[in-house]
């Protein structure tokens, strides 16, 4: 169980003309893990996250960051100790990428050689070519530029890191990356990261924890994503989080659990006896693999003539699942893009180790569904559950 | 018949000595112009609502003819060169408030977010953020102000010896020598151009971080200030 770092404490921030942005809201915010404000535009997300590191002044209410007034401290010490990526990355276009990440170790008072020093280093953790450190922004795609943001805000190691929508200004495929990326990061170093988006998707793959936040900035849901999934707290939660979320719960569940069958694999140079003793009737079609032993399709046993296997003659075979890393997310979709309604499972070698059918996969996702009561009620708190525990990549 | 360069005793100068004298009387009221509208320009920025009066105010002056100018200061300054300067420096200033104004504008919210919360204090934000990224705008403005100022200088011819090589045209008349007014025209023209050329470079040596697609054709993009000028001069 973590402890908690930042607490909001019904906070509330009125503007001069009347507009509530947030209304009376509190979180816990756990540490060492990512909790995410997702809401529509309005919710009060940006002002919440902002609210954190003083660029906006509460109206009401206090935040306290491991159990200290944030107000006690000079709001540029604060600031200096919590890293901040913001959308399209908001690097200095007049300072090379390097410097641009040494900037707060700079701040800090940090010599110019060992900032620097410090900022390479950085630029190896979240991936960026050292070749690019002389470069300047407009020289960057946008994916490497909000690299480069994540890189300085983490350059002077604080422990909080606030990211307000870094990634939904760069494309899908850049975007995964991105994330795929910020766990690995986080996974190494454990900071506590506030992290605001209006992508549920995005809330549920990267939280540890997920607040939902409705317009006129309050609360409608904390909990962890697994959670929200299965049981929305009312129709607006259940409305944000779309129409598949049954399917998206899926990857919280990991699919180690599957029985794979073996035997009705066969080699593309398999005999006719091979054939023969692997079509025991266990599947209706036999799963062809290249002389590797990767998957290359599916076929009824009597089609195959043994020594001259047309491997495009095969029925296709959908996207592979690792059952030690995927979620029985990915082994369903593997099992309904085939038109056998098989899936494949792999090693993390890319061979195939068995198959197995859409029923077994419904099984196994009943047998989940009864180990974790689904129709409990959600309470507004993390009492439950400790943070990462449920997480799988999905 | 006297030379191309050879200069009537009574400007006591050399061409040289004039081209000196011009410099200076242009270059120092645009150095002045920049000391008042970089402090005038950031106010301006914090106080969205002082913009547009100050914009009002120094058109306002920009349309006050520099001889009226003259009989004004001639009283507190006489025949000096500090009474052409000052009109020059206000002048300058219809130029450099908006271009320095628009510059730091410029920057884009984000990247001051981003500066804010990472700790810069609004001094630190104006000099190490604000300021090097308005460079390319504050120098924009810079060009057509010297440009403007070095053509401009030659009124100085009104109030007696201090139009420089202005004066020379005036001396075209007196001594019905049309070359010298050719050579006073032709040398302001080249000093504007040198003047231009070198913030030009000064831009490209402070500024390696802009994108570098318009070095094929120059300045296209701008208007140039040069002709800028000349219209100025009819003045």
């Amino acid at each position: 169980m973590f402890g908690v770092l930042i607490r909001i404490d019904s906070v509330t921030k009125r503007y001069p003309d009347g507009t509530v942005a947030v209304d009376r809201l509190s979180l816990e915010i756990p540490d060492r893990s990512i909790t995410v404000l997702v809401g529509p535009s309005g919710c009060g997300k940006t002002t919440t996250l902002r609210m954190i590191n003083r660029m906006v002044e509460p109206t009401e209410g206090t935040i306290l960051l491991d159990g200290q007034d944030i107000l006690q401290q000079p709001v540029n010490t604060l600031r200096r100790s919590m890293g901040y990526v913001i959308q399209n990355a908001g690097l200095f276009q007049h300072r090379t990428i390097l410097d641009n990440i040494a900037t707060v170790p700079r701040l800090l008072g940090w010599g110019k050689d060992r900032a620097r020093g410090r900022a390479r280093e950085l630029m190896e953790r979240v991936g960026l070519d050292a070749a690019l450190a002389k470069r300047y922004p407009y020289q960057l795609s946008g994916g490497q530029q909000q690299r480069v943001g994540v890189a300085r805000a983490l350059a002077a190691d604080p422990p909080v890191l606030l990211m307000d929508e870094p990634f939904s200004a760069v494309d899908p495929v850049v975007r995964k990356g991105l994330q795929d990326e910020l766990l690995r990061i986080q996974a190494e170093l454990g900071k506590t990261i506030v992290f605001v988006t209006h992508d549920i998707d995005e809330a549920v793959k990267l939280g540890t924890m997920v607040a939902v936040l409705r317009t006129g900035g309050r609360l409608a849901q904390y909990a962890p994503p697994a959670e929200l999934l299965s049981a929305p707290a009312d129709a607006f939660v259940e409305d944000f989080l779309g129409a598949d979320r049954g399917i998206r719960r899926l990857s919280f569940f990991p699919a180690t659990g599957l029985a794979l069958l073996t035997t009705p694999i066969v080699a593309v140079d398999a005999t006719a006896e091979q054939i023969a003793a692997r079509a025991t009737g266990e599947a209706p079609y036999l799963l062809v693999t290249d002389l590797d032993g990767r998957p290359l399709g599916w076929s009824e046993p009597h089609e195959l003539t043994a020594g001259s296997i047309d491997p495009g003659r095969l029925l296709s075979h959908g996207r592979p699942f690792v059952p030690g890393t995927d979620s029985l997310r990915a082994a369903l979709d593997c099992a309904v893009l085939s038109p056998t309604g098989w899936a494949v499972a792999v090693g993390a070698d890319g061979r195939a180790t068995g198959v197995v059918s859409q029923q077994t996969i419904a099984e196994a996702i009943r047998g989940a569904h009864a180990a974790v009561p689904t129709d409990a009620p959600a309470p507004h708190s993390l009492a439950k559950g400790g943070p990462a525990d449920a997480k799988v990549a999905g | 018949m006297s030379g191309f360069f050879d200069i009537p005793s009574d400007l006591q100068h050399s061409w040289l000595g004039l081209v000196g004298l011009h410099l200076r009387e242009a270059l120092l009221p645009v150095l002045a112009g920049l000391v008042v509208s970089l402090p005038l320009a950031q106010l301006c920025v914090r106080l969205r609502w002082l913009y547009p009066p100050v914009l009002w105010v120094t058109t306002v002056l920009y349309a006050i003819p520099s001889l009226a100018f003259f009989v004004l200061l001639i009283d507190y300054t006489g025949q000096t060169e500090l009474t052409v300067m000052i009109p020059l420096t206000v002048y300058s200033l219809v130029v450099l408030v908006p271009a320095i104004v628009d510059g730091v504008r410029s920057v884009p919210p984000e990247t001051l977010a981003a500066a804010t919360a990472m700790g810069f204090g609004p001094v630190r934000r104006y000099f190490q953020v604000q300021l090097p990224i308005a460079v390319p705008a504050v120098i924009a403005g810079l060009r057509v102000a010297t440009v403007s100022s070095i053509s401009l200088v030659s009124v100085g011819a009104l109030i007696g010896n201090q139009g420089a090589l202005g004066n020379l045209i005036n001396d075209a008349n007196i001594y019905n020598r049309p070359e010298l007014a050719v050579n006073a025209v032709l040398s302001m023209a080249v000093l504007a151009i040198l003047a231009d050329a070198l913030l030009v470079a000064v831009r490209l040596l402070l500024t390696p971080w802009m994108p570098r697609a318009g070095r094929r054709r120059p300045a296209a993009d701008v208007p140039d200030p040069a002709t800028a000028a000349l219209e100025d001069a009819v003045r």
